[in-house]
């Protein structure tokens, strides 16, 4: 391989690295001085620039550089940033009634953006990231509401919460248990009944004597045409939407042992202007009224 | 010695000069730049070159300042690129983010423009209208006007400093940078309106991304332009090394035409007198010289070579002083150089002796082949030109038939459906409306199909179909829902098709949705 004898190429006279593949040598072309410091003054940048910023590992932590830069605190400062740049909207929220808030579409923007950030973070767990619930938790984007689906009731329930103990305002409702006090058959009679109010297919002998059944038992707070009512937080019985599931079976295990849900009361923890955010968001889904 | 006789009354002054690549030179491991001092060359390139130069800059500095009137909602700048509001205005045409195909065909038709021209005329674009080769020009402009012509400047680099050198130096460099900055600023004036930044600028009130995009511009134009020159041919672009590639035998290079230079020589009329066998070449040096890569193009075709065609107008110079026939070097192809090359040295046996290209009067023979034109028109150069052109009616065509009001739409996918109280089914969909005129306009949305469903926009009533007026030169995004009732069911199958039309002009776009139903309805 490499001869100490510097060897220059014949054809181009210049000289070669000296090393040799298969008779093959590689000319040494000559580096413009240009180009050599420029390449020396990165090295210095990449020198300057650890002094500067974090960089050297130590065995705890790491240098801090001269410029005090951090990433993190960057992160707070953009996040102070844009906290202020949001200060107007914020301020006209807070100093807004959920209505009013809706009337005017640019501040009716902002608050949906929020709500929908909130709710990912706070609502999501129950009511799933589209709002679309699941079987005991009600899907928000219909227009079936047990306690009223306005702006200033979305921004009650989710402000004082449903049966949540320790606010007084909070939404509360509970069913009694017609275990003991129907039999078997009779509470079959009552679901069949219940069901064919929805025109879904059911026994017409089992439905007949539901009807008197469901009067003397469940029209006081389902209402006599079983449409439910918001004063009791009771649902509407003869719509397509079913909170604890469809079908006479579902029916009777209701009636049997009632399961009721819960909401945490949001206000405590969110803040007034959160909370209406958030009720403007769900507003926004589709149901809203 | 039959020869076309000397002029005697003309005197050629040879001029001291070296190729910077002369391959005798040693070279060591890290290489110190070889100055080149360019002389002032006159001749029919030169001509062409101020010409090119007028143009080019001419359509650089100036083109920002053209006005195009596009009515009150879009500037009045006809070239504009508006980064902040994503659009890019081009005198008639507006182009929206999602069009930037159309600059990407245009780069795709630079790019076989180039093939074109490499196969055609080869290093044309290097030599005349590459931006490094036209401000080289314009600072050697400079550099000649207060240094003086190449033997005043290399005396001036060689004296010691003096008052007088200090004078020019510092005038120099402050013309180069004032032309730098010049370059910088009108870079900046394509991306916001020219008038009001050029006023913004001067107050001091113009953005700092202005001020720094002019400072870094200035630099790049003063390092390449003024100091660099050559080095960033020879070692930073790669277009050489890729138009070297693209050169074949039918090329146009820059040529030394040896068959009837060699031997040259520096006392022709002694020689000739003592029977030798003398060239054209009277090795003045004059094409080494006006070059501006310093390079000597006797030594054949090189890769610092940019085919500026200053070597030929100097050459022709001199040829035409001495009364013999111009074209020593001259532009030629590789392949009527061989044949005549072959025929100076009888096929390649004997060393070059210029007599044998020249009859008994000392005119050329018929044999010597002169560079045919129609060289140009080979398929090669035909392919390239028919795909340039392909890809330019493409563009145009696209240009012509593009939509100008456009329907996005994005189905809500959570929730995929939702079940409404009384059991119909609603869907929900974000239709964004662009409205890419610089107009107000009225534009009606509609459904078509799946008669039973209705549509609801927020703050319209609910129906089939709406109109709603949309921004100039924005996009509108909106909300809807189509509800489907229990009934209709059946109709879900076939889905709708969502229709935007302008109602005054008939232009429209179309959406084919999908309906989701619940799994157990389908």
């Amino acid at each position: 391989m490499a001869d100490k004898q510097k060897h220059v190429d014949e054809v181009s006279g210049v000289e070669t690295t000296g090393h040799e593949w298969d008779g093959i040598r590689e000319l040494n072309n000559p580096m413009p001085r240009w180009w050599v410091y420029t390449f020396y003054a990165t090295m210095l940048w990449g020198i300057g620039y650890t002094i500067a910023y974090p960089a050297w590992p130590l065995l705890t932590e790491a240098t801090t550089g001269v410029l005090g830069y951090s990433s993190r605190a960057q992160v707070s400062t953009d996040l102070a940033d844009a906290k202020a740049g949001q200060a107007s909207y914020v301020k006209r929220i807070a100093s807004s009634t959920v209505d009013e808030i809706i009337a005017d579409p640019q501040l009716q923007q902002f608050a949906i953006a929020a709500g929908a950030s909130a709710f990912k973070v706070n609502c999501a767990q129950c009511h799933g990231s589209g709002a679309a619930g699941a079987e005991g938790f009600p899907n928000l984007n219909d227009n079936d509401w047990l306690w009223g689906g306005s702006p200033e009731e979305l921004y009650h329930t989710i402000a004082h919460g449903v049966r949540h103990t320790g606010d007084d305002g909070t939404r509360v409702s509970e069913m009694p248990s017609f275990a003991d006090m129907l039999t078997q058959d009779e509470l079959r009679q009552t679901a069949a009944y219940v069901v064919s109010l929805t025109g879904t297919p059911s026994d017409a002998a089992l439905a007949e004597p539901g009807k008197q059944l469901f009067a003397d038992n469940c029209a006081s707070c389902h209402g006599e045409d079983a449409t439910g009512s918001r004063d009791f937080g009771a649902p509407n019985l003869a719509d397509a939407i079913w909170l604890k599931g469809s079908g006479e079976q579902a029916v009777i295990e209701q009636m049997k042992t009632p399961r009721h849900g819960v909401m945490p009361a949001w206000l405590p923890r969110l803040g007034d202007n959160t909370v209406k955010q958030l009720a403007i968001f769900v507003h926004s889904l589709g149901g809203g009224e | 010695m039959l020869h076309q006789p000397v002029n005697k009354a003309a005197t050629v002054e040879r001029l001291e000069a070296e190729p910077v690549n002369a391959a005798h030179v040693r070279k060591p491991l890290y290489e110190k730049r070889r100055k080149i001092f360019p002389k002032r060359a006159e001749g029919r390139f030169r001509q062409f070159k101020w010409l090119v130069m007028l143009v080019t800059l001419g359509i650089y500095y100036l083109t920002p300042w053209i006005r195009w009137d596009r009515g009150e909602h879009a500037p009045d700048q006809a070239v504009l690129i508006d980064l902040a509001s994503r659009r890019f205005y081009f005198f008639f045409i507006e182009i929206w983010p999602q069009e930037f195909f159309f600059v990407a065909g245009l780069l795709v038709m630079a790019g076989f423009g180039l093939f074109l021209v490499t196969s055609a005329v080869g290093r044309a674009w290097c030599g005349y209208t590459c931006p490094q080769t036209v401000w080289v020009d314009l600072f050697l402009v400079v550099e000649r006007f207060i240094e003086g012509d190449r033997n005043a400047r290399m005396r001036l680099d060689a004296a010691p400093w003096s008052l007088d050198k200090i004078r020019k130096r510092v005038a120099k460099h402050a013309i180069w940078m004032a032309i730098g900055v010049a370059t910088g600023g009108a870079w900046i004036f394509y991306f916001a309106d020219a008038p009001s930044l050029l006023a913004s600028l001067l107050t001091l009130d113009a953005p700092s991304v202005a001020y720094t995009t002019i400072a870094i511009l200035t630099a790049t134009t003063y390092v390449f332009g003024g100091l660099m020159r050559e080095q960033v041919c020879t070692y930073m672009c790669p277009w050489p090394r890729i138009q070297a590639a693209m050169l074949d035998e039918n090329s146009l290079v820059v040529t030394y035409n040896d068959w009837r230079g060699e031997p040259r020589s520096r006392h022709a009329k002694k020689a000739a007198a003592a029977g030798e066998v003398v060239g054209d070449c009277v090795d003045c040096n004059a094409c080494v010289a006006v070059c501006p890569m310093g390079i000597d193009i006797r030594d054949g075709q090189q890769l610092e070579c940019i085919t500026c065609a200053l070597c030929i107008d100097a050459c022709d110079g001199v040829m035409d002083k001495l009364g013999r026939e111009r074209g020593l070097i001259s532009y030629a192809t590789l392949s009527d150089y061989a044949a005549n090359m072959s025929l100076a040295t009888s096929g390649g046996t004997a060393p070059i002796d210029p007599t044998r290209v020249r009859d008994t009067n000392g005119a050329f023979t018929d044999d010597v082949r002169d560079l045919n034109w129609r060289i140009i028109l080979r398929p090669r150069v035909l392919l390239y030109f028919g795909v340039w052109t392909l890809v330019g009616i493409g563009l145009l065509i696209g240009l012509l038939a593009r939509d100008r009001l456009e329907l996005n739409v994005l189905h809500d996918r959570n929730p995929q459906f939702v079940v409404e109280s009384d059991g119909s089914v609603r869907n929900g969909y974000v239709v964004k409306l662009l409205n890419m005129i610089p107009e107000q306009r009225t534009i009606s949305l509609r459904i078509e199909g799946m008669p039973g469903a209705t549509m609801r926009v927020a703050g319209q009533a609910t129906g089939r179909s709406f109109t709603l007026g949309v921004e100039p030169d924005k996009v509108t995004s909106l909300k809807i829902f189509v509800t489907l009732p229990k009934a209709s069911f059946a109709e879900a199958e076939e889905g709708f098709a969502l229709v935007a039309e302008d109602p005054s002009s008939h232009e429209r776009d179309v959406y084919q949705a999908n309906f989701n139903l619940p799994g157990a309805e389908r």
